[in-house]
């Protein structure tokens, strides 16, 4: 079956394989608009999904060890989700930085240092309850920030941020609930949801003060204020808030440097070499 | 984690209907600790591949069931009335669904 096929929403198609999909870019004209600066479009692209594309290798790292069979699937499917931005979002920074690159040219040939994602993304996973609690953080910031582009000047990355934010919705909604779950739990799970926090701590600052969307619409201070308002309710409900003050989320012991410049912690080197290794052993090949 | 630390989480029975189907149909069982988690997990389950529109989860152990040995008396006695169908009706070509 071909991608075209699925999205016909033909007398054909069989409930078991759903039906009626659709191409979140139909009909869009993939010319950059006037008005638009290349490189700043281009950059947020880049940067947006190489986040999506960390996390989703991150998350699939859960596959055949998570604690529930349910729970694996619910990781793995959040992380195709992400794979599917970041590939939208490779192939616009590719027309737009005018390279003309593919998305594989973006995920597999670039090293280390060419990589433009957050450093919270590229941690390792650590137990279960970090990794709720990094994906709660980054889908409630992410969320923000697409919900701000999806009126973005640039009507192909609006578009991709529009679909982007119905699958946020959903991510953020799972990564709250266990959060409160963990966090209203037993003393083990709360001790771990407080552990996990205590990790992410030192990365929030490099996420609450990015400005790589500003131009296209995302205001810093808006997203940042927003991220920390959502958390402070989810924490609340979870009983895992320090103050009743909904600003200090600790970021006072943040770490200085960006991912945004490429600057990246050792973690990332493995977490390519693992994800690029059968691209970069067979170029030519096609799948 | 060792098998006697951990309770097993309830059974739920999944109930989804389709873009093209009228009703829920039964499409399979999960594990979930409340309902809450289990209608997530049936989305993630039983929905990846864009087949619902209407997700029911119910736990397995609130359904009313009949016994398989009770078989022939549930339903035997309905096998040989023929009577029963309404075949004998010319149904309208432009009445959906019967």
């Amino acid at each position: 079956m071909t991608d075209e096929d699925l999205y016909v929403d033909g007398d054909g198609a069989r409930w078991a394989f759903g039906t009626g999909f659709t191409d979140p870019l139909h009909g869009i004209d993939q010319t950059v608009p006037d008005g638009v600066d290349a490189e700043d479009l281009a950059a947020c692209c880049l940067a947006l999904g190489d986040d999506a594309l960390v996390s989703a290798q991150r998350l699939a790292e859960w596959c055949t060890r998570a604690p529930e069979l349910e729970e694996e699937l619910a990781l793995a499917n959040i992380g195709l989700d992400l794979l599917g931005q970041a590939r939208l979002l490779y192939a616009r920074a590719g027309r737009a930085d005018g390279t003309g690159h593919g998305e594989d040219a973006y995920a597999y040939f670039r090293d280390p240092e060419d990589f433009r994602n957050i450093r919270l993304a590229e941690l390792p996973g650590g137990d279960f309850a970090f990794t709720v609690a990094r994906l709660l953080v980054l889908s409630v910031w992410r969320l923000a920030v697409c919900e701000a582009l999806a009126t973005a000047p640039d009507p192909v990355l609006a578009a991709i941020a529009a679909k982007s934010v119905k699958e946020l919705a959903y991510h953020r909604r799972w990564a709250a609930e266990w959060t409160v779950r963990l966090g209203d739990g037993t003393e083990e799970s709360a001790a771990r949801m407080r552990a996990a926090l205590d990790e992410l701590a030192p990365w929030l600052d490099e996420l609450l003060s990015d400005s790589t969307a500003a131009r296209l619409g995302a205001e810093p201070a808006a997203v940042a204020a927003r991220t920390r308002l959502e958390l402070f309710h989810v924490l609340a409900d979870a009983g895992l808030n320090r103050s009743t003050d909904v600003s200090p989320l600790d970021t006072s012991a943040f770490l200085p440097g960006s991912g945004r410049n490429g600057q990246h912690t050792p973690h990332l080197a493995p977490l390519l070499a693992e994800l690029q290794s059968v691209a970069r052993a067979h170029p030519d090949a096609s799948w | 984690m060792s098998p006697t630390s951990k309770a097993e989480w309830p059974l739920y029975e999944v109930f989804v209907r389709g873009k093209r189907g009228l009703n829920h149909v039964h499409v399979g069982s999960l594990r979930a600790a409340d309902d809450d988690m289990a209608l997530l997990h049936a989305r993630d389950l039983y929905t990846r591949r864009n087949e619902g529109v209407s997700i029911w989860a119910v736990r397995s152990d609130t359904i009313a069931a009949s016994a398989p040995d009770e078989k022939d008396p549930f339903f035997a006695p309905s096998g040989d009335k023929v009577y029963r169908h309404p075949t004998f009706y010319d149904i309208p070509d432009d009445v959906p669904h019967i």
